[in-house]
């Protein structure tokens, strides 16, 4: 049936016995989109773009680097001088690594602003908190690679906290180390799996598209659709909404890598490794530093690191949290403003993950770590229940056309 | 829009810390030829600071990861970089008897460093390890402001501070002693360009070049990143007007 769409008979001769263009033409064509989606929407491809600039900046680096505390880095100066275009190669890869968290967490409070982890699509969401969990491994793995003073620091400092783990917490660590402190076999396991990871969260993404595109993309306005009048084909219409927000997203990202390589990097990682000698603050990457801060607000070791990996198991839940029916905060206005409270309490949480835990941090730390739960484990149930919500539109096309008077 | 300015500042208050892992330390801010999207070295300065890094830093700091062949970019030419590496003794071997020997240098070698290893650094210095300058200008925070106060800021301690044996005071250093005695103090160094060769004029140059050791393809990325800007400039507006054309027909 699908074989008579194609106009060249090679194409129609393969897809008769594989049907790969069937395929892409039913996600490209019939594929419908609501029709309603802004440019938050875009923040999906863009994280799959950076994975794909991951993965191929990373294989060339890999060309060229070696795994070997003696080594390492020299290896990586030796990219950054005397490689061909090295110095370009591995500024892209640091930096799409942060641009690649911007992207992740737009897309992760867009969903939340939405509703997008709402039923039907609970399992969807969960698949993104898995490849989030995924990326923050990869990337902490990446950042010891160079082998610089922060790299190695931040392995000792991180790999520690697994000890607070009662009973096997200690064989744990061993075991991530290879050994009896951070040293070439911590190396060695890490390269390994900084390489195999992407590929892992690979998978997990067409596990999250394939959900996707069970249900489709939820929308600004949290209705389904209730007919072909709410929707448009994904080509030609998103493909080239995307391609706006890919072509802004390649023009920061080149902003970043040639004009502030090393903004969001640490000074202390050009300095080679020196197991004697310990940086005045330990800080990690920047897109690690709410969760340090959850970390170091609790006063026993244990509690910090369950609380901090509670952090990300709430989200896991969410959907379960939060049952109000309706879906995008356009219509839930109490719940839009403590939205907002959240999103000033994550970057609160931030800026408190990079300064020294002493005085006034240490107690702003913990009423923001106090805020982070509390807004998932009291004030979504509660306003589930409480909260009143604005009538919901009949259908995606009412608002569109009315909302078409205005500039849109 | 309101949105899209909440994410800018969200990113840049989340990188802020970042930035502010300094200490207490007095920064003198200078405007440097390599700052700026169409920043350049001054080659004329990277030959000065070189020859104030041969002349006064070489005695104590390694160099070693620029090799003479990468002095092309300061802009001497193939038989001036031979000549240059020829006046260095460099370590080779083992020859056919098993034996390392001395030769001159080629352009192919790295810069001789003055202590055979860390131990022997700290043995010669008072136990403090002077590290190597290859990427000192970015291994600190505001890396060329910081050393250019560093070099320039030495003084006596004020009243009420006691300054350890074998310490100095330098209100740039982080924690205001400083292992390092004061490098430079003004005519140390003689330019054959008859450049200034005051503490300041000699401190910058230096500076710039230990830039350009840490960074030695800052102008190609910047020239780069100006093409590649533009590029996706069109390639934004372009992306933009295609979607709206594309777009008309929905409502």
């Amino acid at each position: 049936m699908s074989a008579e769409k194609f106009q060249n008979p090679v194409v129609r001769w393969i897809d008769h016995r594989l049907p790969i263009f069937s395929m892409l033409d039913h996600e490209k064509y019939d594929y419908p989109v609501p029709k309603n989606l802004n440019y938050m929407w875009n923040f999906g491809v863009l994280a799959g773009l950076s994975l794909a600039i991951m993965i191929v900046t990373g294989i060339v680096l890999a060309m060229s680097y070696t795994a070997h505390v003696d080594y390492a880095f020299d290896s990586v100066e030796r990219i950054m001088r005397d490689v061909n275009h090295g110095w370009m190669i591995r500024y892209i890869h640091m930096n799409t690594a942060s641009f690649f968290f911007i992207v992740v967490y737009i897309h992760i409070f867009r969903g939340l602003y939405y509703g997008s982890y709402k039923a039907p699509r609970e399992l969807l969401w969960m698949l993104g908190v898995v490849i989030f969990l995924l990326m923050m491994a990869t990337a902490f793995m990446g950042y010891v690679l160079p082998w610089g003073q922060m790299s190695f620091w931040g392995a000792t400092v991180i790999t520690n906290l697994f000890s607070a783990i009662p009973v096997v917490g200690d064989s744990i660590v061993t075991l991530l180390w290879g050994g009896f402190s951070v040293d070439n076999p911590t190396l060695n396991r890490f390269f390994s799996l900084h390489y195999l990871m992407p590929f892992v969260i690979s998978g997990v993404v067409v596990l999250h598209i394939i959900a996707l595109h069970r249900f489709g993309s939820n929308n600004p306005i949290g209705i389904d659709a209730s007919g072909p009048q709410d929707t448009i084909s994904f080509h030609p219409y998103y493909t080239i909404k995307d391609m706006v927000g890919i072509a802004v997203f390649l023009l920061l990202l080149a902003v970043a890598v040639f004009f502030f390589p090393n903004a969001m990097g640490h000074p202390d990682n050009y300095i080679p490794a020196n197991p004697l000698q310990t940086p005045a603050h330990i800080v990690p990457e920047w897109y690690f530093l709410p969760f340090y801060a959850i970390l170091r607000a609790v006063p026993d070791k244990l509690g910090g690191v369950l609380l901090m990996f509670g952090a990300i198991a709430v989200l896991f839940i969410l959907p379960w949290l939060d049952r109000s029916p309706v879906r995008s905060a356009r219509f839930r206005p109490v719940f839009r403003i403590f939205f907002w409270l959240f999103l000033i309490d994550a970057v609160a949480l931030g800026y408190l993950g990079g300064k020294p835990a002493e005085g006034v941090y240490v107690t702003l730390s913990r009423i923001a770590t106090g805020w982070y739960f509390a807004h998932f484990l009291l004030i979504l149930p509660l306003l589930s229940h409480f909260e009143t919500t604005k009538p919901l539109p009949k259908s995606i096309s009412e608002p569109v056309l009315s909302a078409s008077g205005r500039a849109a | 829009m309101f949105k899209r300015l909440l994410i800018v500042a969200v990113a840049s208050v989340l990188t802020g810390p970042v930035f502010a892992a300094g200490g207490n330390v007095e920064l003198l801010k200078r405007d440097w030829s390599f700052s700026g999207p169409f920043g350049t070295f001054d080659k004329a300065a990277l030959q000065r600071g070189f020859q104030t890094y041969r002349e006064v830093c070489s005695s104590c700091h390694s160099l070693k990861r620029i090799a003479f062949r990468n002095f092309a970019d300061l802009g001497y030419n193939e038989n001036e970089i031979k000549a240059l590496a020829a006046e260095y003794e460099v370590q080779d071997g083992p020859n056919d008897d098993g034996d390392m020997f001395m030769r001159a240098g080629i352009p192919a070698d790295h810069i001789p460093s003055p202590y055979p290893n860390d131990n022997a650094a700290r043995a010669g210095n008072n136990g403090a390890l002077p590290p190597d300058l290859s990427l000192i200008a970015k291994a600190r925070p505001n890396g060329p402001d910081y050393l250019y106060s560093l070099l320039v800021s030495y003084k006596e301690a004020p009243a009420g501070t006691t300054v350890p044996e074998g310490m100095y005071y330098n209100p740039a250093y982080p924690g205001h002693m400083i292992a390092m005695p004061q490098p430079l103090y003004g005519d140390d160094v003689t330019f054959a360009d008859g450049a200034d060769a005051s503490i300041k004029a000699v401190s910058a140059d230096l500076v710039q070049f230990l830039m350009w050791t840490a960074e030695p393809k800052l102008e190609t990325r910047k020239r780069i990143g100006v093409a590649a800007v533009f590029f996706l400039s069109i390639f934004v507006i372009f992306a933009y007007l295609a979607k709206r054309r594309v777009w008309e027909d929905v409502h």
